[in-house]
């Protein structure tokens, strides 16, 4: 008999109305006092304050009204408050790590606002530069899709991932470009020429 | 103690292009995914607790305005494990569905069938120390979507699962054993193994029904499964 572990539960996609579970505002309902991922990082917490603004679009350019975007990132000082860090005591005060936005119905548009996180322990001794892990999902995804953001004004030349990015001209869709202010343009791109590198984690 | 997360069996799942769901063709990756091994970005997660919650969260037969909804009273139970048969405690489960007719309270939810005006569809819960959850709602309404001329789906519950770290981060859908439109659902059968999808219909659980009151179906959740890992001992001396 072959070895039987538990199989993973099948994904499934989340829909059109993925806003009811998990931005239920959005979708017109106000059922709960505070949304999940409404803040990652609270006004006590100290650092760098930027904004990220991009757009999604499909493989004909067409904007992505309906995508539910979820940010997971480390604090300023690169700890994640979970149990899983070692340093995680030291996490910043007020620091959730956790955002979900939507992008706009009708533009694909959305906004993360946020603190710049600090370069994260990678395997092996190596140094991740700093990032924010993006999971999305939309109706027509039919399983979550994993992404990273890195900031095109860091030297991201020894980042172990990016380095594994090949060809190396696709590394740019991984780079969130500094604009003024703390904002950082970072487009995503489903399918296309452009297509935005997506992980197998 | 550390741990890393198996390999996703992608298998198990749907692939992203699958033309008969319409809507894949233009938003379906078409490159293949960069592989990487887990680093601390994925073995983290964020992580919730009861004092984020509400008392009815877990009851959408109440929660929207406290007066009862109409439709099919139903129980849905489970426990969330891992891979390796662990129970994955403190997950965040958050549930969405259309109503008993089948129209889901969204702004851009067109479909003729009314709202009920004491059903919101939206509830969530965490699991307990041995991964177990409930919830009460009543059994979503089958509907149409513009797929095929003639498409539409069985009923479900939409399902969103943080287990504990990124990696194991799920969305899905549950289904009621024995759903007649199961064979023609564009979006269940994205799933290309059957056996996969029978793990998506819930059996009905008659002995974890409420007499008089409620039915009961039971869905178990996995998530991956992972391994020790070493790697972290560097990170404690860093």
């Amino acid at each position: 008999m072959p070895l039987e572990n538990p199989r993973e539960t099948p994904s499934q996609t989340a829909g059109p109305f993925v806003h009811i579970g998990t931005l239920p505002s959005l979708a017109g309902l106000s059922a709960y006092p505070a949304e999940i991922g409404a803040s990652i990082a609270g006004p006590e917490v100290l650092g760098q304050r930027i904004a990220i603004e991009g757009c999604v679009f499909d493989g004909l350019g067409v904007p992505v009204g309906d995508m539910v975007i979820e940010v997971w990132q480390a604090d300023p000082q690169g700890i994640y408050p979970h149990p899983a860090d070692p340093r995680h005591a030291d996490a910043a005060s007020g620091f959730t790590g956790f955002g979900r936005v939507a992008t706009d119905f009708e533009t694909g548009a959305f906004r993360i606002e946020t603190v710049k996180p600090g370069p994260v322990p990678g395997r092996h001794g190596h140094v991740q530069s700093p990032h924010l892990s993006l999971w999305l999902v939309a109706r027509g995804v039919n399983v979550g899709l994993h992404t990273r953001v890195y900031f095109g004004d860091d030297d991201t030349g020894a980042d172990p991932l990016l380095g594994m990015v090949a060809p190396a001209f696709r590394r740019e869709t991984l780079i969130a470009t500094p604009a003024e202010d703390g904002v950082y343009r970072f487009d995503i791109h489903l399918q296309g020429d452009k297509e935005t590198v997506f992980l197998d984690v | 103690m550390s741990f890393e997360y198996h390999q996703r069996d992608r298998r198990q799942h749907p692939p992203a292009l699958t033309p008969d769901y319409k809507t894949t063709v233009t938003r379906a990756s078409r490159l293949p995914l960069l592989s990487v091994e887990n680093s601390l970005s994925e073995i983290t997660g964020p992580t919730f607790s009861h004092a984020a919650l509400g008392d009815l969260d877990h009851d959408l037969v109440h929660n929207y305005t406290g007066a009862p909804a109409m439709g099919e009273r139903t129980i849905v139970h489970g426990r969330v494990t891992d891979g390796n048969g662990n129970p994955v405690p403190g997950a965040l489960l958050e549930v969405w569905q259309a109503n008993a007719g089948g129209r889901y309270r969204h702004v851009k939810d067109g479909y003729v069938a009314p709202l009920d005006p004491n059903f919101g569809g939206c509830g969530r819960c965490l699991t307990d120390e041995t991964g177990y959850y409930a919830f009460r709602t009543v059994k979503p309404g089958a509907y149409p979507f513009r797929n095929l001329s003639n498409s539409w789906r069985m009923a479900h519950i939409h399902f969103s699962i943080f287990g504990a770290g990124l990696a194991q981060r799920l969305i899905t859908q549950m289904y009621f054993e024995g759903d007649p439109l199961r064979a023609q659902d564009p979006i269940a059968q994205t799933i290309p193994d059957p056996a996969a999808l029978d793990r998506l219909m819930a059996p009905l659980d008659l002995d974890a029904s409420v007499p008089l009151d409620s039915l009961a179906y039971r869905f178990d959740i996995v998530l991956r499964g992972r391994r020790q890992t070493m790697f972290e001992n560097k990170l404690e001396g860093a």
